[in-house]
């Protein structure tokens, strides 16, 4: 294996880890504050996908579209929130499980009814394909830079809104005791439902973003919400830092296990049994990785609470 | 103050140590900035009530909660019956015959009364893993819980569901609880809290009696329990032991004085 | 006798009168129908054990579920090309047995849920769904990344296996061993919840400081538990496999955990027969909404939100009341 294959991998791991770390987020500080657990994140992913592809498709513009899978998906995620999501935060987890699961059943089933059971496919601009030379010769997807570097970009802006704005602190207070935003004189019930649309925003870029790397298709964002779960379980539920640093982590083992396990199993099997127990392996490697973290810390890197 | 100093680290103290049921040694716990448990070194002899006092956050419930074994200290040791628990669970204890009533009842609250005292005699069996016979069929575990119920005043209300029970009863159905694991030592976090007047000269006469069976460690806020009771009171204030001694000797500390005489505010 | 209790009977009869009289009519759908209601059930009663009576939320039942199809699918595809799946140190062949499958499935799965138990159980609330959930995805990419048993394809299997004494292709004998281990699956859930483990169990779901306090382990209980309920669930697998002859990653997939949640809560979560009423409840929905409309998954995601929002009792709970606890 070739060095320069190696750093390719390495950077495709940090395009996953960003990815997930756009939609792990939303669903981190909707747990760290509300206190609520939603299986539909995966959905306003897919409904951020869905919207770029459609609005990609009939105006030609890939900016819009993204802008698009923004609004669409803080629109789905505010009006789900005020309909359904607010009954769930005095529940218990099963209730939110549930009810959330009748979301993706609802959500995924109403696009399907919508956009037909066929993929929809969001091209990536022109001026945005091609690869793009990098210092020591590597050749790497201009898309692909592009969309870490986005990534990157709005991970930074929550990190100032949550640090440096009223709306942040307003958050943050949320998160260290309930009660206390309501003494600080918020509209709790408008502060949640802001909160849950900007982590469905994120969730929604981040499926735009994707789509243009992947066939637009119900049931896209499951395997990235799990993905997310296991992020926020290595992380720390309710920390952003945590989402952040794990999602690299993850985003990386994924893509390295992938190429490194084969080659591991070379070692000791004859090449054909080593690809194959390589890759059935590098599958299971970020859960294998969650489990270890589980047994070394159980509330995981950054999180305090249970 | 200097009394008392003398009183927690005379000779004969230290001596006692390795005498009690259960001691703490040099425990230390720290939540962030709050020093909650300051080098606290105390013990429980047989046969005695231990009264454990202090103004509220004077880290007495965590200081129970370390010798339960539901947080570990920092530092110090915590010895039971001889052996060093410090590393143990709170379970691991209550088999070596830690009994422990809570401040907040902790309780079924769905299962019967009775259901909650069985539970006990179960733990105390260590067998819980039976999965075919009725548990209301066993004669010895039905017996052993209706005794504890009888001597705890409960026996009316076996068949109610612990919800439905008054804060008073659900501190007397605790009590039940920790009866059936025929214990060593007793942690009794409020006993009194919310039973009334009779109900609380009822169990001061209990206690009297229990401590015979198996000493008790005491937190109370009811002073006049308290002084009835108490063989021995350690006063806890900002999580330091700042006096050990007999009803006497703890009564005329200026801060107890104070908080008995209703001077300043304790947490009566 | 309570009414829960009239309602459990008239459940449990209706669920063999059906198929029978199906028989009588002819109507060998509807005898597969019914043999589906009692295979998913027994995966419901699976999972209520850790959900209803533990408060252990697993989204990763589907885990076991799989398991159990597999162990069926790997030993009677080994059976059917007779070679032996392991041949040193020891030799073990493939069998058409459906007990032998069955204690292999119960065995196996057993043991996975011990693994997987005995990690997610340091954990709780909800860490614990999202590492139960993402246990089972784990098995999921597994099967489809591993090509010896068919991978992303599946598994068929071109006969269903042998009971002795019993002709497994026609359909009533086969809906009559799904039903008996169901009415066995019941009869041990119904003995337990009574029993010293299950108080211990349900006390632990109510307060844990309660249970550690009267010296009883509280991971320990919760995990035999879990192990239990993923052996019931496991072998609700190998019965489902053996119905479909025809094994697929599908069956670890996260939707099927979610369905079998769906089963118990439809019905009503910690009632001995919320499964049955469930599993019953979302088959003839499926076949009747199914018929109607191709998005009727829809209507089964209203319907579980307004039982969540509105009928914590699920269906049992309507027609019963609240549940009256014995003392």
């Amino acid at each position: 294996m070739s060095l320069v294959l190696f750093i390719e991998q390495v950077l495709n791991g940090f395009q996953f880890g960003i990815m997930l770390f756009l939609t792990a987020a939303g669903l981190t500080l909707v747990f760290g504050v509300m206190g609520l657990i939603n299986l539909a994140h995966g959905s306003l992913f897919m409904i951020g996908a869905f919207a770029a592809a459609s609005i990609a498709g009939w105006t030609g513009s890939f900016v819009l579209a993204i802008m698009a899978s923004l609004a669409a998906a803080a629109a789905a995620g505010a009006l789900v929130e005020v309909a359904v999501i607010r009954k769930l935060y005095d529940r218990d987890h099963l209730d939110q499980v549930l009810a959330t699961f009748a979301l993706i059943l609802i959500l995924s089933e109403g696009t399907r009814w919508i956009f037909g059971s066929f993929p929809l496919y969001l091209n990536i601009p022109s001026y945005l394909s091609g690869p793009i030379s990098l210092p020591g010769g590597i050749q790497y997807p201009l898309y692909r830079l592009t969309i870490i570097i986005a990534g990157l970009f709005i991970a930074l802006c929550l990190r100032q809104l949550i640090l440096k704005t009223r709306i942040g602190m307003q958050i943050r207070a949320g998160e260290s005791d309930r009660e206390m935003i309501a003494v600080l004189g918020v509209n709790i019930s408008w502060l949640y439902t802001l909160l849950f649309a900007l982590g469905a925003a994120l969730a929604g870029v981040a499926g735009g973003l994707v789509g243009a790397l992947q066939s637009v298709q119900v049931g896209m964002g499951e395997p990235i919400l799990i993905l997310a779960f296991v992020v926020i379980v290595i992380g720390g539920i309710g920390s952003v830092k945590g989402a952040l640093v794990a999602s690299i982590l993850v985003g990386l083992t994924d893509r390295l296990g992938s190429i490194l396990m084969p080659e591991a199993f070379k070692l000791f099997l004859p090449p054909a049994d080593a690809t194959l127990m390589g890759s059935a392996l590098s599958s299971m490697l970020i859960y294998i990785l969650m489990a270890a973290v589980l047994v070394w810390k159980p509330t995981g890197l950054y999180g305090v609470r249970v | 103050m200097r009394a008392a100093a003398l009183l927690v680290y005379s000779p004969e103290v230290r001596q006692e140590v390795a005498d009690s049921i259960l001691a703490t040694e040099g425990v230390c716990k720290r939540f962030g900035a709050l020093l909650a448990s300051d080098n606290v070194t105390l013990d429980l002899h047989e046969g005695e009530i231990h009264a454990l006092i202090g103004p509220n956050g004077a880290g007495k419930s965590t200081l129970i909660e370390q010798i339960a074994g539901a947080i570990k200290p920092d530092k110090g040791k915590i010895y039971f019956r001889g052996h060093n628990v410090t590393k143990l669970n709170t379970a691991e204890r209550a088999r070596l015959g830690l009994a422990r009533t809570f401040q907040i009842s902790a309780l079924a609250l769905e299962d019967s009364v009775l259901q909650n005292v069985i539970l006990g005699g179960l733990g105390a069996q260590g067998r819980p893993y039976r999965f075919f016979k009725p548990v209301l069929a066993s004669s010895a575990l039905r017996e052993t819980a209706e005794a504890a119920l009888e001597r705890v005043g409960l026996a009316q209300l076996a068949r109610t569901r612990a919800g439905e029970l008054s804060h008073g009863q659900k501190r007397q159905l605790e009590v039940a609880v920790a009866l059936t694991l025929k214990p060593k030592a007793f942690l009794m976090d409020e006993p009194m809290a919310g039973l009334g007047s009779s109900g609380s000269a009822r169990l001061t006469t209990f206690l009297s009696e229990l401590r015979h069976e198996a000493p008790i460690l005491l937190i109370e806020h009811d002073m006049d329990a308290v002084f009835a009771l108490a063989d021995r009171i350690s006063v806890l204030v900002y999580g330091k032991v700042i006096a050990t001694g007999s009803v006497d000797e703890v009564r005329i500390l200026p801060e107890v004085r104070r908080a008995y005489l209703g001077d300043d505010a304790w947490d009566c | 006798m309570s009414r829960e209790g009239w309602i459990n009977i008239a459940l449990i009869l209706s669920l063999l009168a059906v198929p029978l009289w199906a028989q009588v009519a002819d109507e060998p759908f509807l005898i597969t129908l019914s043999t589906r209601v009692a295979i998913f059930a027994l995966a419901g009663v699976g999972l209520n054990l850790a959900l209803g009576l533990g408060g252990l939320v697993s989204l990763g039942h589907a885990a076991f579920f799989g398991i159990g199809g597999y162990a069926m699918g790997i030993l009677a595809s080994h059976a059917q090309s007779y070679a032996p799946i392991l041949e040193v140190p020891l030799l073990i062949e493939g069998t058409k047995s459906m007990p032998v499958i069955w204690l292999t499935a119960l065995l196996v799965s057993g043991l996975v849920a011990l693994a997987i138990g005995a990690l997610s159980l340091r954990t709780t609330g909800v860490y614990f769904i999202m590492i139960t959930l993402a246990f089972g995805q784990m098995l999921y990419y597994f099967s489809i990344s591993w090509p010896a048993y068919g991978g992303e394809d599946g598994l068929p299997i071109y006969t269903r296996n042998n009971f002795p004494g019993l002709n497994t292709l026609d359909p009533i004998q086969f809906f009559l061993i799904s039903y008996v281990i169901l009415c066995i699956a019941l009869v041990f859930i119904s003995l337990l919840t009574k029993s010293s483990f299950g108080l211990a169990l349900n006390a632990a779901r109510q307060s844990v400081r309660r249970v550690e306090t009267v010296g009883i382990s509280t991971y320990r209980v919760r995990l035999t538990a879990f192990v239990l309920s993923g052996m019931m669930t496991g072998l609700s697998g190998a019965l489902f496999a053996d119905l479909n002859r025809f094994v697929s990653p599908s069956m670890f997939s996260w939707q099927t955990s979610g369905e079998i949640m769906i089963f118990v809560i439809l019905g009503g979560t910690a009632r001995l027969f919320g499964p049955v009423a469930g599993a019953a409840l979302f088959i003839v929905l499926e076949h009747l909404l199914g018929g109607i409309s191709d998005y009727w998954l829809i209507f089964l995601g209203l319907l579980l939100l307004a039982v969540v929002l509105f009928a914590r009792g699920g269906l049992i709970g309507l027609l019963a009341g609240s549940p009256s606890r014995s003392g």
